[in-house]
This record gives structure tokens, sequence and C-alpha cells, in this order.
């Protein structure tokens, strides 16, 4: 039995149960995903867009569909100690990618506000998710969307109508618990924001234990005329795990979008993110800041697709890679011929700190447009000896030092999100992992 | 306070110290002067524990201990602080963060608690006064996007606070106009006491109109070749270091 056979056996399995449950456009689009993954396969480092990353190890995995059902006993506190004050606000927590109710809240939201799991949605509001779920995240050439297509049972429905206001953050925290055999989620999430609405959604990957299990999540982001959407994901699961994940953005005339990702933990880890801007002024921020360590492997593919004029695109990743990690960064931004006036910048800086860890980094500008200012730059580096020297002739240790300044070079990041309690979570977060702990530098 | 004696250092294959000796007691400040090139900043280097550079001969002892063997943070921690020729910018620390980081490693080492985060910034606000230096640079990245004086500055702002028992300034005059010239050589004069010591790499005697040092040594191709007085410092302005040039050749 090959690798594709399994997942597919998988879903006939499941067919027979609740993967078959409902609309009817849904099991369509399902049954379209798992014969496109019959298709396409797992990639292979002969595929372009994976050459860096090789998937085998999740291809021979036999990987089954978790549950909730078996975690089910887990508290708010142990929850709490693998997040950071998320749980104060409207959160949904998934465990093995199913809704657990129990462990989750929902504060009080405006009229019409809908924050539900989607496997509530699909019953209750199939008609709001039928214009948008599974239509902008395409499968066709991605293999791990597709298999998540193919999988959608649950995940988050977040749905604002026009102009509604959400002071506070959603959070959606997913949860993996080790649970025998490896198991495989596909959270299938789905954000629409209407005209002129505004929210801004965590979404946080934890574990609760040191096994090897594999998150396959795709997001769906659909931003209306001037909506504002603030988008973060922590990707902090188990050093054994495996993370492939892919959020779409489809933005509005005059939207903002923003995305922040976080990656700290996985073995093996590839988010995709991919923004169409389809109309005049749209305004995006794309952020993230990869740190691995030991033997992970972090692969970061964005694509920016300018498909209409006046857009402005800001990408800003960054890098700190120690041990014999792997780090990868792939920047594609298309300008196509309509898109005048876009104002596109990429900056990616990555920090090494040891031999044996190695970044691939690769910019990739396909511009057709001619009245265009486009900007790209990578930087591979070590840590700065003037700058430790500097340090150490102050009084502060070697380790200290270097610490300080890889805490500097990735806290940039972290302060632009917008997000209090993540950006603080990190802060600290920030401190734990890094060789040796610092004071919190807080105050001054 | 401080001893060195025929201290070599080289860079590479390049010797640039061929045996140094010198030696600063409490109370006093020197002036080390010297054309481009002579092993100035290669000697304030070393004795900051620049590790760029190797030691290959000779000795130095600080407070009766050998300086050598210590780390550059435990130079600091112990009392010696050299401001820069050249300051580096540290974006993402703050000149704040740095300082209270520094003075409470010297703290914890003198068995002193660390100063808290009330008592740390009066001293601050009290020594940034001192050196004119804005406040609102004190909470920026160490020295990012500064001016030429504003580093020179910052790092004179940063020996007030820590308040070192021997101070190195190497070249800290280059570059400066007048009145920051001035501010500088407040900051050095204020902290001149009979229980430090000060040592003033210079390349012009400029600066010593307002540090008015006790002693003062001519370095030449990695060697001191000429001491003297504060008279010294006013001889070669005049002459120029031609003339010690022309000097040796006659010797």
């Amino acid at each position: 039995m090959t690798a594709t056979d399994h997942f597919i056996s998988e879903f006939t399995r499941l067919g027979r149960e609740s993967a078959a449950a409902g609309p009817a456009w849904l099991r369509l689009a399902r049954e379209a995903a798992v014969e496109r993954f019959r298709e396409l396969g797992f990639p292979t480092l002969d595929d372009e867009e994976w050459k860096y990353t090789n998937v085998a190890p999740i291809a021979r995995t036999p990987f089954r569909i978790g549950n909730g059902f078996a975690v089910r006993g887990l508290t708010v506190e142990e929850l709490q100690r693998v997040t950071f004050g998320e749980m104060d606000c409207t959160h949904l927590v998934f465990l093995n990618g199913r809704f657990a109710p129990e462990l989750s809240r929902l504060r009080p939201v405006p009229d019409g506000v809908r924050i539900m799991s989607l496997a509530a949605a699909l019953v209750e509001e199939p008609d709001r998710l039928e214009p948008h779920l599974s239509r902008h995240a395409q499968f066709e050439d991605h293999a791990f969307v597709a298999l998540n297509t193919a999988f959608i049972q649950d995940g988050a429905f977040v749905y604002l109508p026009r102009r509604k206001v959400l002071e506070e953050p959603i959070h959606l925290i997913f949860v993996s618990a080790p649970n025998g055999s490896p198991r495989v989620s596909h959270p299938r999430n789905l954000i629409v924001a209407e005209a002129g609405s505004q929210a801004a959604v965590v979404e946080s990957y934890v574990s609760l234990g040191e096994a090897a299990y594999f998150t396959n999540a795709v997001t769906e982001v659909v931003a209306g005329d001037g909506a504002v959407v603030d988008h973060c994901k922590l990707q902090r699961e188990s050093e054994q795990a495996y993370h492939v994940a892919t959020l779409q953005a489809h933005l509005s005339r005059s939207a903002h979008f923003a995305s922040h990702s976080v990656s700290l933990g996985g073995a093996l880890v590839r988010n995709d993110v991919n923004i169409v801007l389809d109309a005049e002024g749209v305004d995006c921020v794309l952020n993230g800041l990869y740190l691995a360590q030991g033997s992970q492997h972090i692969d970061n593919h964005t694509f920016i697709d300018h498909a209409r004029p006046h857009g402005s695109s800001r990408e800003f990743y960054k890098g700190v890679l120690s041990g014999r990690s792997h780090g990868v960064f792939n920047g594609k931004i298309r300008v196509r011929k309509d898109a005048q006036k876009t104002d596109a910048k990429q900056t990616n800086k990555n920090l090494l700190l040891s031999e044996e860890a190695l970044v691939d980094t690769k910019p990739q500008l396909e511009i057709f447009a001619d009245d265009v200012r486009c900007t790209h730059g990578a930087t591979i580096g070590q840590l700065d000896e003037d700058a430790l020297f500097y340090l150490r002739s102050r009084g502060l240790g070697r380790e200290d030092a270097r610490s300080l300044l890889i805490h500097a070079f990735a806290s940039d990041l972290i302060s632009r999100i917008p997000v209090v309690p993540v950006r603080t979570g990190l802060e600290c977060l920030l401190m734990t992992r890094l060789p040796v702990g610092i004071e919190h530098r807080e105050g001054i | 306070m401080l001893e060195i004696k025929n201290l070599r250092a080289k860079v590479g294959d390049r010797e640039i110290l061929k045996g140094i000796s010198l030696t600063v007691k409490t109370g006093e400040v020197h002036a080390i002067m010297g054309p481009n090139g002579s092993g100035k900043s290669t000697l304030a280097q070393v004795l900051a524990g620049r590790d760029t550079y190797e030691v290959t001969g000779g000795e130095a002892t600080y407070q009766g201990k050998d300086l050598l063997e210590m780390a550059p943070e435990e130079r600091a921690r112990q009392g010696l602080f050299m401001a820069f020729q050249y300051p580096v910018e540290i974006p993402g620390v703050s000149t704040m963060y740095l300082l209270r980081a520094g003075l409470n490693a010297a703290r914890k080492q003198q068995g002193l608690e660390e100063l808290d985060a009330m008592d740390f910034l009066s001293l601050v606000k009290e020594q940034a006064k001192l050196v004119e230096m804005d406040e609102s640079l004190m909470n920026r990245s160490v020295n990012e996007g500064f001016s030429g004086g504003e580093k020179k500055r910052n790092e004179i702002f940063q020996m007030a606070v820590l308040q070192p028992k021997l101070a190195i300034l190497d070249e800290t005059d280059s570059g400066l106009d007048i009145d920051a010239l001035r501010i500088v050589a407040n900051g050095v004069n204020r902290l001149r006491g009979p229980d430090r010591a000060i040592i003033v790499v210079t390349h012009y005697q400029r600066l010593l109109n307002y540090i008015v040092p006790d002693r003062v040594h001519v370095l030449y191709e990695g060697r001191i070749v000429k001491s003297g007085g504060k008279e010294l410092a006013l001889e070669l302005e005049d002459k120029g270091y031609s003339w010690i040039e022309e000097k040796l050749a006659r010797a």
C-alpha cells in the first residue's frame, strides 16, 4: 500500500461514517479533493515548490484521524499551561481536530456575529458557508490542501456582518494530545468579514505531549470592502510533530489584512500563506518569525498576488536557526498586468547560531505591470561580534549578551503583533527558549 | 591601579604592540598620543579584552590581578570601562537595558543588591542631565541612528552611570565639535578622583586643554617612545608627530 493509498482508505473508512454528512456541495468538494489528492500524491523534492522540504516522513506514517473524545477530562488549568492569556477572551478549543465545547468560551458579541465550530455551522448555517468554503484555498496544485478538503469536518467558523467590529480577539486553540497510534487532524477554518467589519483572530497550535502526530490545517479568510482583519498564528506543536498549513486570504477593495506567523515547534513544518489582492487599494502585511533548534525543519512559503492596482504589501520574515535546524523562506510576489501602482516590499533576515544550521531563502518576483515599486532583500548572518564585545565590555556575560542579541533580533517582529496577550506571552516564551534566560525586560 | 609590562600583541601575522610598559597609579590621568597606526586603539582594545588581538607577550596587572586572564565582562565588573572609538549600533537593545544589566552585574559581583527600577531611573536621569544627553536617546536602541557626536556622548553617559575605577577613552574626542568636546571633558573631569584613574587615548592635543593629564606618553610603531608631563602634549601639537619620527631617526 502506498502512502497515498493509506490516506485514501482513511477517507473511504470515514466516508461510511461522518465524512459523508453535510450538504451535497460539500460532499462533492470532498470527493473532488480526494480524487485530486490521489492524482497528485505527496510532493517530492523534484517539485519546485517542495525542493527544500522532504515530506516523506509524513507520507510513510499511517496516521489515523484523531478524535476529540479520547482526551476528554482535560481541564482548563492544564490548557492554560500551554496557552497565554488566550483563555481570558472568547476562545474555541479543538482537541485533536474536534471542537471541545466544555473547554471553550464565548463572550457576548455584536448582533449577527457568528463564532462557532465548523461542524455546527455545516448543520446550522450551510448557506453562509457555501459561497466561501473551499472556494478560495485551491487544492488543484496542493496535495495537502486537497487532503484537508477531503477530510473537512471541523474547525472554526467566524462570520462578521457588515460594519460589525469585534473589540476582543478571537482565539482558536488547536490542542493535540497523544493518543496511542499516530494521529492526524485536518482543522479547517473559515473567517468571513463582510464590508467594513473588523476582527482579530489568533490560531494557536499546541501539544500536550511529545508524541509524533500530524496537523494539516487550512484557513480561508475572506475580507470584504474596507474590512480589517488581523490574523495571528502561533505554531507551538511538539518537536516530534508534523505541521502543514495553508492560510488563504481573499481581499476586496481597500481591505486591510495582516498575518503574523510565529513558528516555534514541530519536527517538520510547512506554512503556506497565499494572499490575493483582488481589488483596488488593498493593504496587506505579512510578518513571520521562525525559531528552529535541534533538527527542526521550518519552511515558510508565501505568495502575494497583486491582481489589481494601488495595492500595497509589506512582508517581513525573520528566522533564528540553531543546532542542525533547517529554515526555508520562499516569498513569491506576483504583480499582474492590471496591478499598476503596486507597492510591494519583501524582507527576509536570518540569524544562524551554529555551523550546522542551514537556511534556504528565495525571493521570487514576477512583475507584469510597468508602473510599480517592488523591493526585496534577504540576509543570512551570524551574531555580530562587535555588538557582542560591546555588550560584554559593559559587564554582560557572554551567554547573556548572545541571548540579548538574539532576543533583540526576534523581538523586532514580536513587537509588531497587535494582540497584546499574544505579544506579551511570546516575549516571555522567547526568554525561556533562548540559550540562557535573561530577566524579563519589563519596564526598562 | 594598572601596570603594563612589555606588552606585545598582534592581529593575524602583524605585530602591533611591540613591548609596551606603562604604570598608571590611582588618581592619575594619563594621555596616550600618537599618529595613526601607532597602536593606540589596539592598546585600548587589548586592555578591554577584545579577542581579535592576540597577546603574544608581556603582562598587565589591574588592581593586583592578571588583567589578561579576565574575560571582557569580568574586567567591566571589576571597574574597567572603555569608551569606544567607534561605538556599535545594537538594534533592539536599549541603552537603558544595557546599563541596568551592566550595572547590576557589577553590583552582584561586589555583593551588593541590584538597583531597583526607581533608583536606577533616578541615577540615569541625573547622569543624563550632566552629560546633556537627551533622555529619549537612552530609551532607544543603543546608538541606532545616532549621529557621531551622539554616539560619543552616549559613551560618556554610560561611563558616568557605571562609575568605573579605570576609564579608557579611545579617541572619544575625534569628530566632536567644541561644545560636544566640552561636554565629554566635563564628564571625564567629574569622574576624576583619588580612587580612580583615566587613560585618554587621543590623536590631538585639543582635548587635553580640557582634561589636563598628569602624564603624557607618545606611542609610535607599537612602542612608547617618549613620556613626559602635560607640556609634552603642547610640544607635540606645536612640532607635529614628524618631530618624534626625526628624533627617532637620529637616535
